[in-house]
């Protein structure tokens, strides 16, 4: 029993070392940065498009609802920037924590510490993730706290894009984990924002292959958000956020620019939980078989 | 403390051991010696779990290397290693206590910081530490805990000479805790002056082993006479009376009689074949 506590205080010790080396080499600071001009682009284009709205009428306007329109189209676009930011910290929370650290000695001091392989690994991905997956749901909040009071719109659900975007940017610290079993630092990177990358297109192209009714391509997207479930949770998020609106704007709105909103099927949860267990169970087998 | 059995391991298409058995009794200091890729880190991975051996076992305070139990029982200083640059002396003592499940807490970090020469360093970042520093602190966080092997691979590389009699002291005074220590080094005066035995390894093999004494071979008897020095090759210290009494019958004077003897650097120079690394 006091064994199991030591190992839970010795893992906790490593999430905290992670959150500190983050803060302390200014990683925190670089993003809130970037986060701030984000927020302040935002806030300026919110007002900018609602202000247009309001004076002028577009022909056709009894059919759509305009605001609707620019506010999932404008939240759309921070879902976008959210889940990218999101995945540059998550990046950047687990670049070098296997193959990066070893190669720079800064491993094997730690790993040879009763803690162990496999709980060093889940704590490092664990403070990556709390902290990546916090800051995207901060990231979100603020966003629709800015649509809300700039434009007078909210999105039909509230909670449950922000918690899909969350638990994508999860699964992107999982993956980037994993990567760092394999790959030294650089070519971690690079892969994972590639695998990023390789989402958002089959996303897109999801969304053309809906637009052109090719079954190919919507095929295509649908086998992307097996392999690559943060995409199908992004997707999902998107959708929500509109799911309730009908008619012309209805329509409009699910082809939005920044990816196909596509509803999940019910079992996404579960297989994106399955997946990130499985992402993170891989990489700890084969941390626990690699020479340091 | 450690048994090492048969030790093999293979990268890719080398073999980086070949068959090593070596033993470290308890609070015995065992050196290392041999030129680079000889194998000596190897074997200390492997004894602290960072690598697998491909075959043979290993065994650390009668438990298999690189499981839990052996982990708790050693502490381990790599040859080349880092300690992020933002941590201080302190943060980065604190962080393995915790690790390592030591409930020394301030008092233990004080002590081992002290023992380094680095009691004034505490709040110092390691990133404005030199690297001799640097290397004290990794020996510091290799005590953490009481280990009962320590495994220190190169740990004097670093140090000026200053630094170097600090770690001597240091390892008198784990061996006088009973603590057993794997040192693995290239400076073989150094090795000499702490270790009980020694083993060099050539090519991932032990080609000679025995005791800095016992690595010591007979070359002979030099007496400074008052014509002159006379070397006596082939005879060994028990001899030495028996040349003293015939010079002096003979009416030398004798002023100094020393028993000469190969040293370490010798030994290791024979079995490696005096080859560059």
């Amino acid at each position: 029993m006091s064994g199991r506590i030591e190992s839970i205080a010795a893992a906790r010790a490593v999430v905290g070392f992670a959150l500190a080396e983050s803060v302390r080499r200014r990683v925190f600071a670089i993003v809130v940065a970037l986060t701030l001009v984000f927020l302040a682009l935002y806030g300026l284009g919110v007002n900018f498009a609602f202000d247009e709205i309001e004076r002028r009428t577009l022909i056709g306007s009894e059919l759509i609802d305009e605001r609707a329109l620019a506010g999932s189209t404008l939240f759309g676009l921070a879902m976008f920037a959210t889940l990218f930011l999101g995945a540059v910290l998550a990046v950047f929370l687990t670049i070098g924590v296997v193959r990066g650290d070893a190669e720079s000695g800064l491993l094997q001091p730690l790993v040879v510490r009763p803690l162990g392989r496999g709980a060093m690994l889940v704590a490092r991905w664990a403070g990556a993730a709390l902290a990546a997956g916090a800051y995207a749901l901060v990231v979100y909040a603020l966003s629709l706290a800015l649509t809300s009071a700039l434009g007078d719109w909210s999105p039909d659900h509230v909670v449950l894009p922000g918690l899909a975007l969350a638990f994508a940017v999860v699964i992107i610290a999982a993956i980037s984990v994993l990567a760092s079993v394999f790959m030294a630092s650089t070519a971690q990177g690079i892969a994972v924002f590639m695998i990023f990358g390789a989402g958002l297109v089959a996303g897109l192209l999801g969304q053309i292959g809906d637009a052109l009714d090719s079954r190919t391509l919507e095929r295509l997207a649908d086998v992307a958000s097996y392999v690559l479930p943060f995409e199908a949770l992004y997707q999902h998020g998107l959708f929500l956020l509109t799911s309730e609106q009908l008619g012309l704007t209805g329509a409009l709105v699910q082809l939005g620019p920044f990816g196909g909103a596509s509803e999940a099927g019910s079992g996404l949860l579960a297989f994106a939980l399955a997946y990130t267990a499985a992402v993170i169970g891989l990489g700890v087998a084969a941390f626990a078989r690699a020479d340091l | 403390m450690f048994v090492g059995d048969g030790l093999r391991k293979r990268y890719g298409r080398s073999e980086a051991l070949r068959g090593v058995s070596l033993e470290v009794a308890d609070g015995e200091i065992v050196g290392l010696l041999g030129p680079n890729g000889a194998g000596k880190s190897t074997l200390a991975k492997i004894a602290c779990g960072l690598v697998r051996p491909s075959a043979g076992a290993a065994r650390v305070a009668g438990h298999r290397a690189g499981s839990p139990p052996a982990r708790a029982a050693i502490g381990y200083l790599a040859e080349l290693f880092r300690f992020p640059g933002w941590a201080s002396a302190e943060e980065v003592m604190s962080l393995h206590q915790r690790l390592g499940g030591s409930t020394g807490g301030a008092a233990e970090r004080a002590e081992l910081l002290d023992l380094v020469g680095l009691a004034d360093a505490a709040r110092t970042r390691v990133a404005a530490m030199s690297k001799g520093m640097q290397q004290r602190l990794g020996i510091a966080q290799a005590l953490i805990g009481s280990p009962r092997l320590l495994l220190l691979d190169e740990p004097t590389s670093a140090l000026d000479p200053a630094g170097r009699r600090v770690v001597r002291r240091l390892l008198g005074e784990v061996r006088s805790r009973g603590v057993s220590v794997l040192l693995s080094s290239h400076l073989l005066g150094e090795v000499e002056l702490v270790c009980d035995r020694v083993a060099i390894l050539v090519d991932g093999e032990i080609v000679e082993r025995g005791s800095p004494a016992e690595l010591h071979t007979p070359r002979g008897i030099e007496v400074e006479t008052g014509s002159g020095r006379r070397t006596y090759d082939g005879a060994v210290r028990e001899d030495a009376p028996r040349i003293v009494a015939e010079l002096v019958a003979a009416g030398e004077s004798v002023y100094e009689v020393r028993v000469l003897a190969s040293t370490l650097e010798d030994a290791y120079l024979e079995a490696v074949g005096e080859r560059p690394s």
